[in-house]
C-alpha cells in the first residue's frame, strides 16, 4: 500500500456527473442503447453501473455497457419505468447526470489464463458486453471464452451486429431463443440448454452470468452440477436503489447491499440466500 | 406499467361531478396559488364549479367526482370516458361508492319514500357505486375530499409523463413522519390508519381524532388482526362496524369485514345466554 | 455499561439549577429541544425552562399500548422513551438533499438552504445514544459523504440521562446498550432526590459546564456520592437481568442474544414467519419509531412548472410495498416475507453490515406496534422450535 496516497474525497450519492445524450441507438424492441458525453474520461470497471438521473423524473441503476475506454458512457435501457421510459423521449443533447460508477464489477483480473463462459439472458448482455470488450483487448490473457447468449425471440437478442467482431477475437458465441422466429437457424430453448451441451473443464473455468434472477439461479445451479466451484460462478444482481452507495437500504438482498457488496456476487457468498423464496 | 406519454404543451382539463358533495372540487378551487400553476399549464375547458367557460371535449385529462347513483349517471359515465383520454376519478364517492354507499345495506326504495312526498319522480338506482365499476379509470385519486398535494403530483406527472406517485402505504406512515403521536396506542382510540391508504398526510390523528378510513383501504390491509386486537382491547363490534362503515363503506375491504364482524356480533347475540 | 463514560467527577446541580444549562446552550447557539408532555405522550420537542420537562410524569408501556399517569415523585427523566428519538431531527423524515433548476437542454444544481441553528438534545438515554452510534456507522462513512446528516451531527450536543426505571418494553440490558448511558455524550445526568449530578463526557460538555458554573452552583461529589450516582443505573441493570417484576413496574422484556445471527439466518423458511403475518399490519410503524432504521428513498420532486426539480429524502420501511420495487414487482410481496426481512436485517445483517446489532433494546417497536407484536417473544418463538439441522 502506498502510505502517500491520498483518501480520496468521500462522494455524495445524490450529485453526478452532467452528461450529455449523444445518440440512441435502438437494439431490440423496447431496447437502446444511449450514449453518453461526460465531457472527459469517465473510468469504471466492466460490471459497475451508474445511476442514470433525470432531474423531475428520477434515477434508475443501469449497468455500463460500453468499453471501459470508449469516449462515450454507454448505456443499454429497456423502456419499463418512469425514468426508461423519459430517458427513451430524450432528443440528443439533452442533459441528465450520471452517478456512478458503483459496485463491485466483474473479477475479470483474477481470471487471467482461465476458460470463461458468460451467460446471458435478455438485457443480461448489457452488463457482460463491457467485459466482453475489455476481455477481446487482451484476449491472450484467457484461455478459450464462451459467450451462452439467451433470448426471448431472436429480435431480442441484443449487439447481434458486433458478434462477427467478438468472433475474430475467437469468442465463441452460441445462441438460443425461447420462441424461434421463421428462418431462426439456432436452437429453441432457454440458455440452460446451452450449458448442458457445453464441454468444459471445470477445475479451470470460471462462469459469469448476468440475467432474471430465476435464470441465474438455474445456471448457477447446472453450473454447480457440473462441477464448477461455487467461487468461480459469479451473478450480477438487480435491486431497487435510490442511492447506490449503501445508505438507503433499499437494495439489501440477506447481510448484503447489492450496490456495495454486489451488484457482482460470487456464488458462494449468495448461494443461501438464493434458495430462499421472497428474501 | 404503461407508459404515460407527456401530455399536449397545455392539455385540456375537464372537471366532472356525479352523486357528491362537491368538496373534492372545492379542494381544488381551495389550491389557491398552486391553481394558478393549473391554470397556467393546463386549458381548463370544463369545470362548471369553477367556471361558465364551458367547451366540449374531447379532453386530455378528465377528473371525475361523485358516484354512480342513478340510471342517467350510467349514461353519461360512458359518455365522459369516450370524452377524456386520460380518466382520473377523484375523491371516497368516485372512488369507492361514498358515504351514500350506506344505502348499499337497506333498501333505497324506502329512504325515497321516506323523504320525498312524490317517490315516484325519483329516478335512482338501488346502489351507490365507484365510477370503475362502470367504466375504465386510468388513476385514482382517494380522499374524503382529496388531497391537494397529491392533485397537483398528478397533474405534474401528465405534465411530464410519468405515472403519479402515490405512495403504496398506510396512513400510519404519514402520522410517524409528521411526528404525531398515535392516536391508537397513547389514547386506546380505535383507529383505521394501519389499514388505510396513505394520502391525507396523517391529518386526523394531528386533530387528536381516530384516522375515518376516507382513503379507502391500503394495500394488504390485514383486517382481521387490528379489529380483533381492537375487540379484545374493549372495543365492541358494533363500533367498529360503524367505523369501517363510514367514508368508504363500501371498498372490498372494509365491506368484507364489516360485514364479517356484523355476522360474528348476530351469531353472540343470538346464543342463548346461559 | 459498568464503567462510566464521564470525563471528570460529577457534580451536584440543585433541580432547578438546571435551568442554567439549558441557558448556556442556548447562549452557545443551539435549538434545545428535550421531553415534554404533548398528546398523550412524552415527545421530544423544544424546550425553554425547567419547568417544561415532565416532571411528575410516568409512562407505562406494553405491546401496543403506552399510557402516561401522573406520579408526584417522579423526577423530570423517570419516565422512558417515548414515540420521537434523536432519528427524527438528525434523519428527519423528510429533506431535500439536492436542488436542480433547468439550464438550456440540461440541469443546474442550486445550493441547499442550511439547518437554522445546531441541536442540543437533553434527556437521550443509553439506548438512544447506542442508537446514534449505530446511524454514525451508517450515514458518517469515510467514502460517502451524506451532507446534511454529518452537518447536523456535527452540530450536535448530547445531555444524556442515567435511567433510574425501565419500562415493561424495555431491553437495553440485553442488548448491553444501558441503562447507564454510554459514550457518546456530551454532558451526562442522574437524578437523586431533588438534584442532579451532571458530568462531562467530552470536552465539549466540560466547555459547557464551566459556563454552568458561572450562573449556577455546582458542588463536587464526594467519593461516597460518586459511587451512589454510579449505582443508580446500576441498581436498575441488576433489576432488569432478574427479569422479576416489582410493585408498580412489570418485568422488562429481555432478549436472548446467544448465536443470533445464525439463529435467524438458518431460519428463514422457519413456519413461525408465517404465524406473524397473521397478526402484522404491515404497517411500517415498528421501522419509523425505531431509531435505527435507516431506509430511506430519494423522490424527483419536480414542481408543476418542470424547470425545477428537488431530491428529497423520505423515510422508506421495508414493511411496504414500494420498498424493494422493481419492473415485475418486487421480491418480497408477502408480509411474512417483509417482517422477515426487518427481523433478520435489525438483528442479523446488520451484524455482518455495521459488526453490531440494529437492535438498542428500547422496546419502541413493541409499544408502537398497533397490535402490539413482540420482536423479543417472536425471536424466543424461532428460538424455541429452532429447525435448523
Amino acid at each position: 500500500m502506498n502510505v502517500f496516497r491520498v483518501a480520496p474525497p468521500p462522494r455524495s450519492p445524490w450529485h453526478g456527473r452532467p452528461a450529455r445524450l449523444v445518440d440512441v441507438e435502438p437494439e431490440a424492441p423496447g431496447v437502446a442503447t444511449y450514449r453518453f458525453d461526460c465531457g472527459g474520461p469517465f473510468h469504471f470497471a466492466p460490471g459497475q453501473f451508474n445511476m442514470l438521473h433525470l432531474p423531475g423524473i428520477g434515477a434508475a441503476a443501469i449497468s455500463i455497457s460500453s468499453a471501459p475506454d470508449a469516449a462515450t458512457v454507454g448505456h443499454t435501457v429497456r423502456a419499463v419505468g418512469n425514468v426508461t421510459h423519459a430517458l427513451a423521449r430524450l432528443r440528443p443533447g439533452a442533459g441528465v447526470f450520471l452517478r456512478g460508477p458503483w459496485g463491485k464489477p466483474w473479477p475479470l483480473d483474477a481470471l487471467c489464463d482461465r476458460d470463461v463462459v458468460l451467460v446471458a439472458g435478455g438485457v443480461g448482455l448489457a452488463s457482460l458486453r463491457s467485459a466482453i470488450v475489455a476481455v477481446g483487448r487482451r484476449r491472450g490473457d484467457f484461455g478459450r471464452i464462451r459467450l451462452l447468449v439467451g433470448g426471448r425471440a431472436p429480435a431480442d437478442l441484443l449487439y447481434a451486429r458486433e458478434y462477427p467482431a467478438w468472433v475474430r477475437a475467437d469468442i465463441d458465441i452460441r445462441t438460443i431463443v425461447d420462441r424461434p422466429a421463421a428462418g431462426w437457424p439456432g436452437p429453441a430453448g432457454l440458455v440452460t440448454d446451452l450449458l448442458a451441451g457445453l464441454d468444459f473443464d471445470p477445475r479451470r473455468t470460471s462462469l459469469l452470468c448476468c440475467g432474471p434472477e430465476p435464470m441465474m439461479r438455474a445456471v448457477a445451479a447446472a453450473g454447480r452440477a457440473r462441477g464448477l466451484a461455487a467461487t468461480d460462478i459469479f451473478l450480477s444482481l438487480e435491486r431497487n436503489m435510490a442511492c447506490a452507495a449503501g445508505l438507503c437500504g433499499l437494495c439489501q438482498f440477506g447481510p448484503t447491499f447489492v450496490c456495495r457488496d454486489g451488484p457482482v456476487f460470487s456464488h458462494d457468498r449468495i448461494a443461501p440466500f438464493l434458495a430462499v423464496r421472497h428474501l | 406499467m404503461t407508459a404515460i406519454p407527456p401530455a399536449p404543451s397545455r392539455p385540456r382539463l375537464a372537471v366532472f361531478k356525479f352523486a357528491s358533495c362537491d368538496g373534492c372540487q372545492l379542494q381544488l378551487l381551495d389550491a389557491q396559488g398552486r391553481l394558478l400553476e393549473i391554470a397556467d399549464r393546463f386549458t381548463i375547458d370544463h369545470f362548471l364549479e369553477a367556471s361558465s367557460r364551458d367547451l366540449p371535449g374531447p379532453y386530455d385529462v378528465g377528473l371525475v367526482e361523485g358516484s354512480i347513483s342513478t340510471p342517467a349517471d350510467v349514461a353519461r359515465i360512458h359518455e365522459i370516458r369516450g370524452q377524456c383520454r386520460f380518466l382520473v376519478t377523484i375523491g371516497a364517492c368516485a372512488t369507492a361508492g361514498g358515504i351514500q354507499a350506506l344505502r348499499n345495506w337497506a333498501s333505497a326504495a324506502d329512504y325515497a319514500a321516506a323523504v320525498y312526498a312524490r317517490p315516484e319522480y325519483v329516478a335512482t338506482l338501488a346502489t351507490s357505486t365507484p365510477i370503475a365499476a362502470h367504466v375504465p379509470v386510468d388513476f385514482e385519486l382517494r380522499g374524503c375530499p382529496i388531497d391537494v398535494g397529491q392533485l397537483v403530483e398528478l397533474l405534474t406527472a401528465v405534465v411530464v409523463g410519468r405515472r403519479p406517485r402515490v405512495a403504496p402505504h398506510c396512513v400510519c406512515v404519514e402520522c410517524k413522519a409528521r411526528g404525531t403521536v398515535c392516536v391508537a396506542v397513547a389514547r386506546g382510540i380505535p383507529c383505521l390508519g394501519p389499514v388505510t391508504q396513505a394520502g391525507c398526510g396523517g391529518l386526523c390523528p394531528a386533530c387528536d381524532r381516530e384516522c375515518f378510513g376516507c382513503f379507502g383501504p391500503g394495500p394488504q390491509p390485514n383486517l382481521v388482526s387490528l379489529t380483533g386486537f381492537y375487540e379484545r382491547h374493549g372495543t365492541p363490534r358494533d363500533r367498529l362496524v360503524r367505523l369501517l362503515r363510514s367514508f368508504t363503506p363500501w371498498a372490498d375491504d372494509f365491506r368484507t369485514e364489516s360485514d364479517r364482524l356484523e355476522a360474528a356480533d348476530a351469531a353472540a347475540n343470538a346464543e342463548p345466554r346461559p | 455499561m459498568s464503567c462510566s463514560a464521564a470525563i471528570g467527577p460529577p457534580q451536584w446541580l440543585a433541580k432547578p439549577d438546571f435551568q442554567a444549562v439549558i441557558d448556556a446552550l442556548v447562549a452557545a447557539g443551539h435549538r434545545v429541544v428535550g421531553p415534554r408532555v404533548a398528546a398523550g405522550a412524552i415527545v421530544l420537542d423544544d424546550v425553554a425552562c425547567v419547568a417544561d420537562l415532565p416532571a411528575g410524569w410516568l409512562d407505562d408501556q406494553d405491546g401496543g399500548s403506552y399510557r402516561l399517569r401522573r406520579d408526584e415523585a417522579a423526577g423530570c427523566f423517570d419516565h422512558v422513551v417515548g414515540p420521537h428519538s434523536l432519528k427524527n431531527f438528525l434523519f428527519p423524515a423528510r429533506e431535500p438533499v439536492a436542488t436542480f433548476i433547468r439550464d438550456g437542454a440540461g440541469w443546474r444544481e442550486q445550493p441547499l438552504v442550511p439547518d437554522p441553528a445546531p441541536l442540543a438534545v437533553l434527556g437521550v438515554r443509553g439506548c438512544d445514544l447506542a442508537a446514534l452510534a449505530i446511524q454514525d456507522a451508517v450515514f458518517l462513512r469515510a467514502d460517502v459523504a451524506d451532507s446534511t446528516y454529518r452537518g447536523r451531527r456535527a452540530g450536535l450536543f448530547i445531555v444524556a440521562v442515567n435511567c433510574r426505571r425501565a419500562a415493561a418494553t424495555c431491553f437495553c440490558h440485553s442488548m448491553q446498550c444501558g441503562p447507564a448511558a454510554g459514550p457518546g455524550f456530551d454532558l451526562a445526568v442522574t437524578e437523586i432526590d431533588d438534584r442532579f449530578a451532571i458530568e462531562a463526557g467530552t470536552t465539549k460538555g466540560a466547555a459547557l459546564l464551566a459556563a454552568v458554573a458561572t450562573r449556577a452552583t455546582l458542588t463536587p461529589c464526594t467519593p461516597a456520592d460518586t459511587a451512589a450516582v454510579r449505582d443508580v443505573p446500576q441498581a436498575l441493570g441488576r433489576w432488569m437481568h432478574s427479569r422479576q417484576a416489582m410493585p408498580g413496574a412489570a418485568a422488562p422484556r429481555s432478549l436472548d442474544t446467544t448465536d443470533i445471527r445464525d439463529l435467524l439466518f438458518g431460519n428463514l423458511e422457519h413456519p413461525h414467519w408465517a404465524a406473524i403475518a397473521d397478526r402484522c399490519l404491515a404497517c411500517g410503524n415498528c421501522t419509523l419509531v425505531c431509531p435505527t432504521c435507516f431506509c430511506h428513498s430519494v423522490e424527483d420532486v419536480p414542481d408543476l412548472s418542470g424547470d425545477r426539480a428537488t431530491l428529497e429524502r423520505r423515510w422508506a420501511s421495508c414493511f411496504t410495498l414500494d420498498h424493494a420495487h422493481m419492473h415485475g414487482g418486487g421480491p418480497r410481496p408477502t408480509t411474512a416475507s417483509r417482517y422477515r426481512q426487518w427481523l433478520t436485517h435489525k438483528l442479523a445483517g446488520w451484524i455482518d453490515q455495521f459488526g453490531t446489532s440494529g437492535c438498542t433494546g428500547c422496546g419502541r417497536c413493541i409499544t408502537w406496534c398497533p397490535v402490539g407484536i413482540d420482536l423479543t417473544a417472536e425471536v424466543a418463538a424461532i428460538r424455541a422450535a429452532d429447525a435448523r439441522p
